[in-house]
């Protein structure tokens, strides 16, 4: 600083001295570091291999499923359902929170034990606290001819499966 | 009256070097010395080194804040002496629990004291925000410490939560399978949440793993540096509340400015 403007009345001017600069450059890059910071712990605790069973289930030949059948897989929770359309793959997860849902054939209808939703047969919320439809899954029939799913695919409702 | 043999004893005890080098409060009855003893005392100087004789009756708080610090206390110990036979593994926690109920010496007495006491800390910290509550307790100068209040209450949830699934049973399971889908209920970083608490997309040995490092360290330690906080703005606030109409204890300078004010 020259003498002249020692002499100055104190005041704010428009223009950054420089201490508030060199004060606003620190911040920032303390922000910049922070923010780096977050990202590395966000990173760190996000898994990148999971030993998880794998999305894709064989369920065997089609043969299994008679027309009229729905058949539920407890260990993979998905349900295999036959009808006069064709084949078709449902999660049996409930869309409240998570619980496995069972098939009542005196009922025709999906429950769920924990808050009591219901579904039809192709999925429809009928009663219940469930936000959502049963989500419908990839299935296909694979050269063996046994119907595979995909339990990390859901497609639109009612795309049957017919072989 | 001569003194007892007990205290001749310890008054000889007070006076060694070693003694007095642990304890800077200085020997005798006085009431400054007293007052040190408090003052000086890393763990005691949370608490105000003088208080009203009717703020420690029964009927001014039901002791319930001292209660639930107490469940707190036998929780931590026992729960140091059960993580010697768990392991947080899939394979092991089931097992490991059983074990503590039908193998290990005294397991079934410590596994029942830390579940029972943790039901009762939860009774007794919901208790203690209900009588603040009712009795106005957490008006000024007191809110903040009401709000580390409802932060120690979560914490002490939180903690419950986290212990429900170390059994590793059915009810376990489920109950964690919930309880974080409803984390997923959160708009846009909800699934992200439940992703980053359970270690996968499953309630698996990551879960698991998860939330025992909650239920042991984590939580533990945070609920610890609160109480700290939480002991000490008892203090700072003016000691416990009594009544809005008695004058409040330790802290003067609030009263003073009071006094200010109406002149």
């Amino acid at each position: 600083m020259t003498a002249t403007t020692q002499h100055e009345p104190l005041q704010k001017s428009a223009e950054l001295d420089r201490r508030e600069f060199f004060t606003k450059i620190g911040l920032g890059s303390l922000g910049i570091a922070a923010a780096g910071t977050l990202a590395f712990y966000y990173q760190y605790l996000s898994p990148n291999v999971l030993f998880e069973p794998s999305p894709i289930v064989n369920a065997g030949a089609l043969d299994r499923y008679p027309l009229g059948s729905v058949t539920l897989d407890v260990n993979s929770a998905i349900y295999l359902i036959h009808i006069a359309d064709g084949y078709f793959s449902l999660s049996a997860i409930c869309t409240h929170l998570g619980c496995v849902t069972a098939w009542k054939p005196e009922l025709k209808m999906i429950a769920c034990p924990c808050h009591g939703s219901r579904f039809n047969i192709e999925g429809q919320k009928l009663a219940g606290p469930a936000p959502k439809p049963l989500p419908w899954l990839k299935a296909w029939v694979n050269d063996d001819g046994e119907l595979m799913v995909d339990r990390s695919i859901t497609i639109p409702q009612f795309q049957f499966l017919r072989v | 009256m001569m003194p007892s043999t007990i205290e001749t004893y310890f008054n000889k005890i007070e006076r060694t070097r070693v003694w007095r080098s642990i304890f800077r409060s200085g020997t005798g009855n006085s009431t400054l010395r007293n007052a040190l003893a408090i003052q000086q005392n890393v763990f005691l100087h949370l608490f105000p080194t003088k208080i009203r004789k009717r703020m420690l009756d029964l009927g001014a708080t039901w002791y319930l804040g001292t209660l639930t610090l107490g469940t707190f206390i036998v929780l931590v110990v026992t729960g140091i002496l059960l993580m010697l036979y768990y392991h947080p593994s899939v394979p092991q926690a089931y097992t490991d629990v059983k074990d503590l109920r039908f193998v290990v010496s005294s397991g079934l007495f410590l596994r029942n004291l830390h579940r029972w006491s943790a039901h009762t800390m939860v009774f007794l910290a919901f208790a203690h925000l209900f009588r603040v509550f009712y009795r106005g307790a957490y008006r000024a100068p007191r809110e903040f410490n009401w709000v580390v209040g409802v932060l120690l209450l979560l914490i002490t949830l939180l903690l419950s939560y986290t212990g429900y699934l170390l059994p590793w049973d059915q009810l376990a399971f489920w109950a964690i399978t919930v309880g974080t889908n409803i984390s997923s209920a959160i708009p846009f970083i909800g699934a992200k949440i439940r992703f980053l608490l359970l270690g996968g997309n499953l309630v698996n040995a990551n879960a698991l793993l998860r939330f025992y490092v909650l239920h042991c360290a984590i939580l533990p330690i945070s609920a610890v540096l609160f109480l700290a906080v939480h002991m000490w703005r008892v203090r700072k606030d003016g000691g416990l509340y009594v009544r809005a109409s008695e004058p409040s204890a330790g802290s003067t300078h609030q009263h003073a400015s009071e006094e200010l004010k109406k002149q």
